[in-house]
């Protein structure tokens, strides 16, 4: 019995083993950087690994949970995590930062997530939530001497610590209501409409687990955080831990609320509305990139929650396969930023990019292609996100749904100016000057996730769409 | 034969492959960026070659889609592609004019010469796809990536407000088509596939087609243009390098009423007969409007953008007819528009190569320096207004005439718009090129050379060919056509 939860656990005990592992390792080896950092990767390959070739069921009375859905974030979770250690330890190398901590820190981040992913009760999902949220706040101060890294740090370890008192305090309140932890447990307890007590518990924990996700109106850290944090740490945590976080949101509603759809519907479709709004109108006023690219993570994360507002086994599968192209789009994106500095400086606003394409044609070209992405052109990686979350919006068959879906695409067409903006600084604008050589590594993930978004995305889809759809029907939704 | 619709449309795509292997990353050089140009020059010329075999392949005799590829792709999409009556001549313009359009950009662009024919080569490709699309989605891809290459055209190469342009047309085009996606994903919800053809034999609740309908026309009439959404069009053009302009207005615009034939009314009738007064008084607005609004421009290539709207208004008008000639017209109008318009920005673009220029005050008496540039300039002309004996000619006459058996007076408002195109393109050959050179800084102006003279000979050929043997076109068309046509009757009921 206990050995099939750990075999069910695999994934995540390679993590955390490895881990602490790396933790003793680093304490007492020399110039342990290199070989901490090989090690992490290692460990996240081969949980990725675990996680496709191991069984599937659920584990330890139905805390955790493995099964397609789990696999298919826990993939996505660690390709991610893998990427960002080469690019975050280069980037830190360069700066004279010497953390062997990094890795370790990723590696715990993305145990964190993995929990989230397979949370099958309140309980795992609040410890999974904490681990990652705890080894993010750590990494967003990671340059603690940086004044603008350590206030991000902190505003997002203050606002982050507020969303998990909602969190635990609408956790508090189904429990209470329902007097069960376990996801099956209260669908079974709640049966059918939730009551006053359950539904107050679930709008409380909807709430926590929008502001982990930045879905206004709980995004107000995001672009505080995003512009102060360093831009490979950044790049980790603006694409996987969304997604993880989108899962857990859907194991939620769909495994403790399933029969309350029609309750937790109208509060989705409020918060994917404000957040596409927020992020089409406030992107306008950016002109600090990393400021703009956190708005338009709150636009998108407002699609990629209009898919679960759907409230169907294809709403989900919408949710999954947005978030999954949304992950490799962010982290290509931040991988340029990271990549590109003037004379030292990093370029970071919109006017730094003028001219961008005479020096830097390959990045630029990649950066045009995470803009027109994000842009939702077709047939690029954004595109076919948009096209499964306004399919999943238009079948449910809820008019309210269609409409919203409608307001939804013209919120792009907002936003659209902001990217174009982008491509036509880097087009259009003459050069101010020379840009430094940029580092192989951030290069070769920009220039691959790029890849990946157009055109190699298009190969792919009816890979991801079948996995999607599988993870989709794991969660047991009509 | 299976499998010549990917090679046509990806011909270009290879080209710009291979000049990007050749060139990326490399720094300009005279040598290199002649490369470049005979590359795209190639592989355009390779695209024109398959395609006239694709034409002449074509069974005439059979209305329905050949050359029918069909590879399943993922969420019940599919890689579907083919060619109609209807469609096949659209893959033939775009194929004939693109050479014609790199060959005129040959010395007038002149920085950054590989981005450049990998823009156009891409916008090739891209329209292709449009025309042979028979996926909805594939079709929405390729319709709306094309405004990508084309956005970089306008904001690259353009005139002085080419980055307000730029953002026009694009901004504008993206508004229209985010609620043609909407429409899309409404149509693969209620039907249950994405196949064009599947689509055009189910038929839509008629309150559902209302709205279909009007989310199609949002695209669409912004992409043809049609009045009022029409104003991104001259700004685009004036800002434009030459070529784009060719290219924009030869067959961007043909889109839209290719949109209109393939969709609006095969898949939605009912709401396409109940909003054709609407078409027709908007056509009709647009014939005249545009027409006076031509007269009184003071710039050539905007002028010329004027009339592009205003002739659009003959084949909105001929397609929502629902009569033979009428729908014949349309599509003839349309590529003779393609030929004749492209024929005269590419006349604006030899002046402006000159002088820099496209004010119509700062020329005049331009047929005592370049009598060749005068009589070619006078042939187009002619073909804009519909001189008898042009291609211009052959599809006023059919669109008025199928329009007069469905609405009378559409086609008498329209018909004024004839006399009204005599009167501004006369004025604009007269002012540009009869009177006094009062213009010292034209007193050097050169006639047009062998290159140039070499791009105007096919659109000659084809502006006269088709105007006194429009047979060929109507010979390809008609079984599409009057498929097309009998089952709108059978779905409206009379």
């Amino acid at each position: 019995m206990f050995a099939t939860d750990l075999a069910l656990a695999t994934p995540l005990l390679i993590l955390a083993g490895a881990a602490l592992l790396l933790l003793v390792v680093g304490a007492y080896l020399p110039r342990p950087e290199r070989l901490v950092g090989l090690g992490a990767m290692a460990a996240l390959a081969a949980s990725a690994v675990a996680a496709v070739t191991g069984p599937q069921g659920q584990a330890f009375s139905g805390a955790l949970t493995a099964d397609a859905a789990s696999v298919f974030a826990q993939v996505v979770i660690c390709l991610g995590s893998l990427v960002a250690i080469p690019l975050g330890q280069a980037w830190f190398e360069r700066r004279g930062i010497r953390h062997f901590e990094f890795p370790v820190l990723i590696l715990l981040a993305a145990l964190g997530m993995g929990m989230m992913a397979g949370a099958g009760d309140l309980l795992s999902l609040y410890i999974g939530v904490e681990l990652q949220s705890l080894a993010l706040y750590v990494l967003a101060a990671l340059q603690r001497d940086d004044a603008k890294a350590s206030e991000a740090g902190l505003k997002y370890f203050v606002l982050g610590a507020l969303s998990s008192g909602l969190l635990l305090y609408g956790a508090s309140l189904v429990y209470g209501f329902s007097g069960a932890i376990g996801f099956d447990e209260i669908a079974a307890a709640v049966k059918g409409e939730a009551g006053t007590g359950v539904l107050f518990g679930l709008i409380f924990m909807v709430c926590g687990l929008a502001f982990k996700v930045s879905a206004a109106p709980f995004h107000m850290w995001t672009p505080d955080v995003y512009e102060g944090a360093p831009t490979p740490v950044v790049a980790f945590f603006a694409g996987a831990p969304k997604l993880a976080a989108m899962l857990l949101f859907a194991r939620v509603l769909a495994e403790a609320f399933p029969l309350a759809a029609d309750q937790w519907r109208q509060v989705l479709i409020l918060i994917a509305l404000a957040s596409v709004a927020v992020g089409a109108f406030a992107g306008l006023a950016q002109t600090n990139l990393k400021r703009l690219w956190a708005y338009s993570s709150i636009a998108n994360v407002g699609y990629a929650v209009l898919g679960l507002a759907a409230g169907t086994a294809q709403g989900v599968q919408a949710m999954l396969v947005f978030m999954a192209l949304y992950t490799v789009a962010v982290i290509g994106f931040f991988a340029c930023l990271a990549a590109l500095s003037r004379n030292g400086r990093p370029l970071e606003t919109l006017d730094d990019m003028a001219g961008l394409f005479q020096q830097r044609p390959w990045l630029s070209l990649a950066l045009t292609v995470f803009a027109l992405s994000g842009l939702g052109l077709p047939p690029f990686a954004g595109f076919w996100g948009k096209y499964y979350v306004f399919m999943a919006a238009v079948n449910a068959g809820d008019p309210i749904l269609l409409w919203s879906a409608v307001a939804a695409l013209v919120g792009s067409v907002i936003a659209a100016f902001y990217y174009l903006r982008l491509v036509k600084v880097m087009w259009f604008d003459p050069a101010p000057g020379e840009t430094d050589r940029p580092p192989v590594e951030a290069g070769a993930i920009a220039v691959g996730a790029a890849a990946f978004t157009f055109p190699v995305v298009l190969g792919l889809m009816p890979l991801i769409d079948h996995y999607a759809k599988a993870a989709a029907a794991a969660l047991g939704l009509g | 034969m299976t499998g010549i619709l990917s090679l046509i449309t990806f011909a270009p795509v290879l080209g710009a492959a291979l000049i990007l292997a050749l060139r990326a990353g490399r720094t300009a050089s005279p040598r290199g960026d002649d490369l470049a140009r005979w590359i795209a020059f190639g592989a355009s010329l390779a695209t024109l070659g398959l395609s006239v075999l694709l034409t002449l392949r074509f069974d005439t005799a059979n209305g329905g889609f050949q050359f029918v590829e069909d590879i399943p792709w993922f969420a019940g999409l599919h890689y579907r592609m083919g060619v109609d009556g209807v469609s096949v001549l659209f893959v033939l313009l775009t194929a004939f004019l693109t050479p014609l359009c790199i060959a005129a950009s040959w010395k007038s662009v002149e920085q950054r010469v590989t981005s450049y024919m990998v823009a156009f080569l891409l916008l090739e490709a891209l329209v292709i796809g449009v025309f042979c699309a028979l996926d909805l989605v594939l079709f929405y891809v390729f319709f709306e990536f094309g405004l990508a290459p084309m956005f970089l055209i306008i904001g690259i190469w353009g005139g002085k407000r080419r980055v307000y342009a730029a953002f026009k047309f694009f901004l504008y085009t993206l508004l229209g088509s985010v609620l043609m996606l909407a429409a899309v994903l409404a149509m693969i919800g209620a039907a249950g596939t994405s196949s064009i053809p599947d689509l055009m034999t189910f038929r839509f609740e008629p309150w559902m087609q209302t709205w279909l309908w009007l989310a199609f026309f949002a695209s669409f009439a912004v992409k043809m243009p049609m009045w009022p959404v029409h104003t991104w069009l001259p700004d685009a053009h004036v800002e434009a390098p030459t070529a784009g302009s060719v290219i924009l207005a030869g067959i961007l615009l043909k889109m839209g009423g290719y949109g209109f034939l393939r969709f609006s009314l095969p898949m939605f009738p009912d709401a396409s007969q109940a909003f054709a007064p609407l078409v027709f008084a908007l056509s009709a607005i647009a014939i005249v409007y545009t027409s006076l609004v031509a007269f009184r421009q003071t710039d050539i290539k905007k002028l010329i953008a004027y009339s592009s709207v205003a002739h659009m208004g003959f084949v909105t008008m001929g397609i929502f007819s629902f009569d033979v000639l009428g729908v014949q017209g349309a599509i003839f109008q349309m590529l003779s528009h393609g030929v004749i318009s492209g024929a005269l920005f590419l006349c604006v673009g030899v002046v402006y190569d000159r002088m820099h220029t496209h004010e119509i005050s700062v020329f005049g008496g331009l047929v005592n320096r370049m009598p060749l540039y005068a009589a070619i300039f006078l042939l187009f002309t002619m073909g804009n207004v519909g001189l008898p004996g042009t291609s211009g000619f052959i599809g006023e006459i059919m669109t008025l005439t199928g329009v007069y058996f469905s609405s009378t007076w559409t086609a008498v408002i329209a018909t004024t718009g004839v006399i009204l195109s005599a009167v501004y393109a006369l004025t604009l050959y007269r002012r540009v090129v009869f009177g006094e050179m009062t213009n010292p800084a034209l007193a050097d102006i050169t006639d047009v050379d062998l290159r140039e003279i070499l791009i105007f000979l096919p659109l000659v050929i084809a502006t006269l060919w088709l105007g006194f043997q429009p047979g060929l076109v109507f010979n390809v068309t008609a079984s599409s056509v009057d498929g097309l046509l009998d089952a709108f009757r059978t779905a409206v009921g009379n």
